[in-house]
């Protein structure tokens, strides 16, 4: 072996061992996600002969499964997107205002669509997408604006904390004055996988790809901007370009995710975070690990919300809420505590 | 041969001019040292040589126009390492040598052969070699300033531009850096620094001193004349001395 093949082996040998892993986690997740339903957990492969089971499975819980694994996988890869573009371990899509963004597209376009969250027509889940996607770019541009660019790290949150809270009190609003959506925006507004069928499952795949294959072309500007903007500058990155094209990326995923499961907080906070504690690596690498992460974490609070207190249902955004929430409290005081010994 | 020329150029940041006027001529395949006291524009002139700040009047990289060339055959040219560089993430010292390769490789494609051994040349210039698979954010600030180094070293630029690179280096790393530099120069490289430690400063062939946003002196650091033009940019505050062939610079009290 040659020093230079030698070079980057253990990094190398670290992402085949954690993908193989999630590979195995994410298999089994799926296996236990179609097994789980309101009767509690039941292995679906022992379902031979009931075609009644078959059906319950093929139609409502393997795309419910599709659909978790799919808006976290979305959700993981704009959080490490994110992450990379603001140059800051604690920006997530739910903290820059474009999962309330979104969250505002999708009440405007259930009022101006006349539409339902559970309407399988093709037309009217491209509408509500296409809604929570504008959505999604108005809110992290109001935000950028407000925080007069990328540069500030605390301000650009406290921007996107605020704009949040705007754009969410304004979907709120508009939720209340039009009684028809409100019952589905409040569920909305806790995240759930139970609006979506097997058109979201087609529609976030085709944005997860396009999302992934973008970010992951463009991945090297995101390891420049980690040395700093002058530095990317002198290295011939396109800033501007880039930019515009990485928070193009950041609000189709969220949009997207956000526009067939509501608002589910701190996956794709933890996700890159999760990725990063195992191993050291590039963008390339990390934005498609995050999604896989981002994706099974997801899954597997969906199939706790299912679980947990069956035959009823939690909502998956309160359990990813508790659940990051602590996280991103375990992580600052992790941070404080290693600071203090520096 | 000159590298770099500037003619009468100015340079803001916000709405404040820092740069007023500066015309100056950097030798090719030498060490031009920028000196002068705090707030004299010194890293703003090495920003805006970069390409990084926007300039009026003309400045010219190998008699081109620095504004007419385009960002990647700018970023192939000019080398720039800032001052106490930030790394936010944690990227492995290989992976972020291999960065500097950004501007020879299309967006993509792999690192190539040359590439690999590229970054093997300037992780062993900087003796970090044995560093190469260490996350950045876990090394000491002068075991983070070599890779730096390094990373500009492998952009294998004609020009590189340094700003205080001597920062955090032990006086032994200091040493094997200005033997660097001076080999770089010999094999064709033009080197700018911008060093406050005048002693090192004085080992380059050529000074620039800036005060106030203007040039107010540039010539050989050979020359009597540019010693003394040095003394009395720091308010005659500091006493250059020769010794064993080199120069050192004591300070004075009032």
């Amino acid at each position: 072996m040659t020093t230079i093949q030698a070079a980057n082996l253990p990094s190398r040998v670290r992402v085949w061992r954690l993908s193989m892993t999630l590979l195995v986690i994410t298999c089994a997740l799926f296996i236990i996600g179609m097994s789980v339903g309101s009767t509690g957990i039941k292995p679906f492969l022992f379902n031979t002969g009931d075609t009644g089971a078959w059906q319950i499975i093929f139609d409502i819980r393997l795309p419910r499964t599709f659909v978790a694994w799919l808006a976290g996988a979305l959700f993981g890869l704009a959080g490490a997107i994110a992450q990379g573009l603001f140059r800051n371990p604690l920006a997530d899509p739910y903290l820059l205002g474009s999962a309330s963004g979104a969250t505002l597209g999708v009440a405007l376009s259930l009022i101006l669509l006349s539409t339902s969250l559970y309407a399988e027509n093709w037309f009217m889940r491209i509408g509500i997408t296409s809604a929570a996607f504008f959505g999604a770019l108005a809110g992290v541009l109001i935000t950028i604006f407000l925080a007069k660019g990328f540069q500030h790290t605390f301000r650009l949150l406290l921007a996107g904390v605020i704009v949040g809270v705007i754009l969410g009190a304004l979907g709120s609003f508009f939720s209340i004055m039009n009684p028809e959506i409100l019952q589905a925006m409040q569920a909305f507004m806790l995240g759930t996988t139970s609006f979506a069928g097997w058109s979201a499952c087609l529609i976030m795949s085709i944005a997860l790809i396009f999302s992934c294959v973008l970010a992951w072309s463009l991945g090297k500007a995101l390891d420049a901007l980690a040395l700093g903007e002058l530095t990317a500058l002198s290295l011939g990155i396109d800033l501007n370009l880039a930019r515009a094209i990485f928070i193009f990326i950041l609000a189709l995923a969220t949009g997207t995710a956000v526009s067939q499961v509501g608002i589910i907080a701190f996956v794709g906070l933890a996700a890159p975070h999760l990725v990063r504690s195992q191993t050291n690596v590039t963008h390339h690498t990390l934005l498609l690990l995050s999604s896989g992460v981002g994706g099974s974490l997801l899954l597997a609070a969906d199939i706790l919300a299912r679980a947990l207190i069956a035959p009823q249902e939690l909502p998956v955004g309160l359990l990813t809420a508790i659940l990051g929430g602590s996280y991103l409290l375990w992580l600052m005081h992790a941070k404080q505590a290693v600071s203090r010994y520096k | 041969m000159i590298a770099i020329s500037t003619q009468n150029i100015s340079a803001k940041l916000g709405d404040v001019e820092i740069l007023h006027g500066i015309s100056a001529q950097i030798p090719q395949a030498q060490w031009t040292s920028i000196i002068g006291p705090n707030g004299a524009g010194k890293s703003t002139f090495l920003k805006v040589i970069a390409g990084l700040l926007p300039h009026t009047n003309q400045l010219n990289i190998f008699s081109m126009p620095l504004q007419s060339m385009q960002t990647k055959e700018r970023a192939k040219k000019i080398a720039w390492l800032g001052q106490n560089e930030v790394v936010s993430d944690d990227l492995l010292v290989y992976d972020l040598v291999m960065l500097g390769r950004l501007p020879h490789q299309q967006w993509f494609s792999s690192p190539s052969a040359t590439d690999h051994l590229i970054v093997e040349q300037a992780l062993q210039s900087t003796h970090v070699w044995n560093l190469r698979h260490r996350p950045i954010n876990k090394l000491s600030g002068g075991e983070c300033q070599r890779i730096l180094i390094s990373r500009a070293l492998a952009v294998q630029a004609e020009i590189i531009l340094m700003d205080e690179p001597l920062a955090n280096l032990d006086p032994p790393h200091q040493a094997d850096l200005i033997d660097l530099i001076q080999s770089l120069t010999q094999q064709g490289t033009t080197v700018i620094t911008v060093l406050h430690d005048i002693t090192y400063a004085l080992q380059a062939n050529h000074v620039i001193i800036l005060n106030q946003g203007s040039l107010s002196y540039e010539g050989a650091t050979t020359h009597q004349q540019t010693h003394a033009q040095i003394e009395a940019v720091f308010s005659n505050r500091i006493k250059i001395y020769p010794l064993q062939g080199s120069w050192v610079v004591m300070p004075q009290n009032r």
